[in-house]
């Protein structure tokens, strides 16, 4: 039972959230990300959804208000976008430090300054190491699903972790495409209802949270936080795997695409991997040995995977869409540790593309692959349409 | 509520926590959270008070308590009894239960000030304490916009040119009276019977709630521990501190002394002012003076009084 709906990236993380039907949102507006709450509140003026909203001041609020809302008890949700997550930064770490599973959409844009709107990897890639686990999205059915799978995986017991699920601004969030939805009472059913281990609400059980913790214990803490992020790796695909028996799809850590007679590889995630999927199979048919490995789970980080498919190709390429200002781009560097165990390990070149929403073109990525075909590799970073 | 049946309710904060001997802050706390006999979440920014009482593994709360941030207690808050709301509606909860935030003047003045606002403008059925001690005293005494003109603390130091704070204290009131909420109060530590009705005005009434308690701190206005509650009933009788509420917009003074005694009588045992005592800084003095009669004056005409 499922059903087809031309929507945006931002529609799908809105349908998503009905299905959830979370008890607290609060949320509040920032370019690309406000249609999500926009359609949500409707949801919430129409009556589609039991949700309490809160239509806070600032994002610092927002996530403030979630980490209040799912230490009560409840399941909490709000979505945001470039300085909305810089503003959240200092509450993103007391969300993940007090185990909450709070679920946030983030539609990836460019940090200031220059001011811009429009999509790259700045504000999630920036939030990286907070202990959110990070799960991007190449489309807006990815975003769909992504989006429910989260809620499960934030919320078990071997996990309780925030979760960011990240699409492209503008490109995901603004663009129509064909969404499978499945049935509501079939996800609702998958997802249950959260049952927190301690919540304020229980007043018979009163609990401390977000105590003062010195040199004596804060240390254990934050150790037990990797351990979560760690078996987060073991419970997404537990967790994907009952997903699939509605939806069909598969949820691994990545997506191997062509790879196995590939000889060179791009390395990507989010909208991006579309387009070099269309690359793949244009110069696939002339014969060349070209893949792609598309990161899905960026946090935890499947370094074991990502060694196993990669080892024994001749050449990778990885595209960023961030930087890391004089250190090596996010998604390069992980790829870099990766692979540093390897047997057979293939050349690595780093791009850095579409900074600010630069648009990457089919060519820009055939020339990528034809640098790592003809050898074309040197230590330092590249840059995709950028001018001198 | 009498002393009587004040004491013999039951302690929601234990003792055993580590304020200050002469701290004010328990004394705020005990006769608040006193104020009601529903079940009670409590959310607390960053400050002396949660320093003090929660540190792992052990805590002083024998009530459901939530720290986060410095600046967000109103926001905190807000998702706490939020999520009360929706799982109310969802009948996975049937009983009552009653929300209190408690900022020191730092988070609330300052810092968490538009959380505050947001809180307040949305309507949250909560009760927001202050308790200020005007000066950022868990960091060591630092000027906040609380700190009263005069004062000498460590970021705005008396010295040989600049004696000490050049601006008047934030009127925090007026400034969450603006919101339109249903109660604000303002107290203060020496004065139990008056905090504790207030407190339990504030409990009985729907929506944002709002009480500014006066908290002399020993370590940073200069004073032996011993003298709080004389310290605080200084600043209330020398209309420093006045006494009053803003129920639904109507001022009312809760408390008149009989003889407004000066100023100088509330600035004089304390350290921070000590330099303003010194030959050639009267002139600091009698503004002081003036401005506690403008604003006195000011209140009683709100009041109906003058």
């Amino acid at each position: 039972m499922s059903k087809t709906e031309a929507f945006t990236g931002a529609d799908a993380a809105s349908e998503a959230m009905r299905q959830i039907n979370p008890d607290v949102v609060a949320a509040y507006p920032i370019t690309p990300q406000t249609p999500i709450v926009m359609k949500f509140s409707q949801f919430v003026a129409d009556g589609e959804v039991d949700t309490e909203m809160i239509r806070v001041e600032s994002e610092h609020s927002a996530m403030s208000a979630c980490v209040g809302a799912s230490a009560a008890g409840a399941r909490a949700m709000t979505a945001t976008a470039s300085a909305g997550l810089a503003l959240m930064w200092e509450i993103l770490g007391v969300a993940s430090g007090s185990r909450l599973p709070i679920v946030m959409n983030v539609v990836n844009r460019a940090l200031s300054a220059p001011i811009n709107i429009h999509c790259d990897h700045s504000d999630s890639m920036g939030a990286r190491d907070i202990s959110w686990i990070q799960i991007y999205s190449e489309n807006a059915q990815e975003v769909y699903e992504n989006t429910i799978l989260a809620i499960k995986l934030a919320e078990h017991p071997d996990v309780h972790l925030p979760v960011m699920v990240c699409q492209d601004g503008f490109i995901t969030s603004h663009g129509i495409q064909n969404v499978k939805i499945f049935d509501d009472n079939k996800i609702r059913e998958f997802l249950g209802e959260r049952k927190p281990i301690k919540a304020l609400l229980n007043v018979k059980d009163p609990v401390t949270m977000g105590p003062l913790q010195l040199q004596d214990y804060y240390f254990e803490t934050k150790k037990q936080q990797d351990i979560a992020m760690q078996n987060a790796k073991k419970t997404y695909l537990e967790v994907g795997k009952a997903l699939s028996g509605i939806t069909g799809n598969t949820y691994d850590f990545v997506e191997a695409y062509n790879l196995d007679d590939a000889e060179v590889v791009v390395v990507t995630l989010n909208s991006t991997a579309g387009t070099v999927k269309s690359v793949v199979d244009k110069m696939k048919s002339t014969g060349k040995k070209v893949g792609l490995l598309k990161i899905k789970l960026f946090r935890p980080f499947p370094y074991e995977k990502v060694a196993q498919l990669l080892e024994n190709k001749r050449a990778v390429a990885i595209l960023d869409r961030s930087e890391s200002f004089g250190a090596d781009a996010p998604i390069y560097g992980e790829l870099k540790n990766a692979l540093y165990n390897a047997n057979n390990k293939p050349k690595l070149q780093s791009y850095i593309f579409g900074l600010g929403g630069r648009d990457i073109y089919e060519e820009d990525i055939e020339s990528v692959f034809n640098d790592l075909i003809s050898n074309n590799i040197d230590p330092n970073k590249r840059y995709i349409g950028v001018r001198e | 509520m009498n002393f009587k049946q004040l004491a013999a309710k039951p302690q929601k904060l234990a003792s055993g926590h580590r304020s200050c001997a002469g701290c004010g802050f328990p004394i705020i706390v005990r006769a608040v959270l006193a104020s009601t006999d529903d079940p009670i979440v409590v959310a607390n920014a960053t400050g002396c008070l949660e320093v003090t009482t929660t540190i792992y593994p052990y805590s002083s709360w024998k009530i459901p308590f939530i720290h986060s941030a410095f600046e967000n207690a109103g926001a905190t808050i807000s998702g706490v009894e939020t999520a009360y709301k929706a799982l109310k509606k969802k009948g996975k909860i049937n009983q009552e239960i009653k929300f209190v935030a408690f900022g020191g003047d730092g988070g609330t003045y300052d810092i968490g000030l538009q959380s505050l606002s947001g809180t307040l403008e949305r309507g949250h059925n909560i009760l927001y304490v202050l308790y200020d001690n005007e000066a950022y005293m868990n960091t060591g005494i630092q000027r906040s916009s609380a700190t009263p003109f005069g004062a000498s603390t460590t970021t705005d130091p008396a010295g040989k040119l600049r004696p000490g704070k050049q601006e008047f204290k934030k009127n925090i009131a007026k400034v969450v009276a603006a919101h339109n909420i249903p109660y604000v109060a303002q107290a203060s530590v020496h004065n139990l019977i008056d905090l504790t009705k207030k407190a339990e005005k504030a409990f009985s009434i729907n929506g944002p709630k709002f009480m500014v308690v006066l908290q002399p701190c020993t370590l940073g206005w200069r004073y032996p521990s011993a003298k709080t509650i004389e310290i605080a009933k200084l600043a209330v009788e020398s209309c420093f501190w006045p006494l009053y509420e803003i129920e639904n917009g109507e001022y009312k003074l809760t408390y008149k002394p009989r003889d407004k005694i000066p100023v100088t009588d509330f600035l004089k045992p304390q350290g921070r002012f000590k330099h303003l005592f010194s030959p050639g800084n009267g002139q600091m003095l009698q503004k002081i003076q003036e401005h506690v009669d403008l604003e006195w004056g000011r209140l009683l005409k709100l009041c109906g009084e003058a």
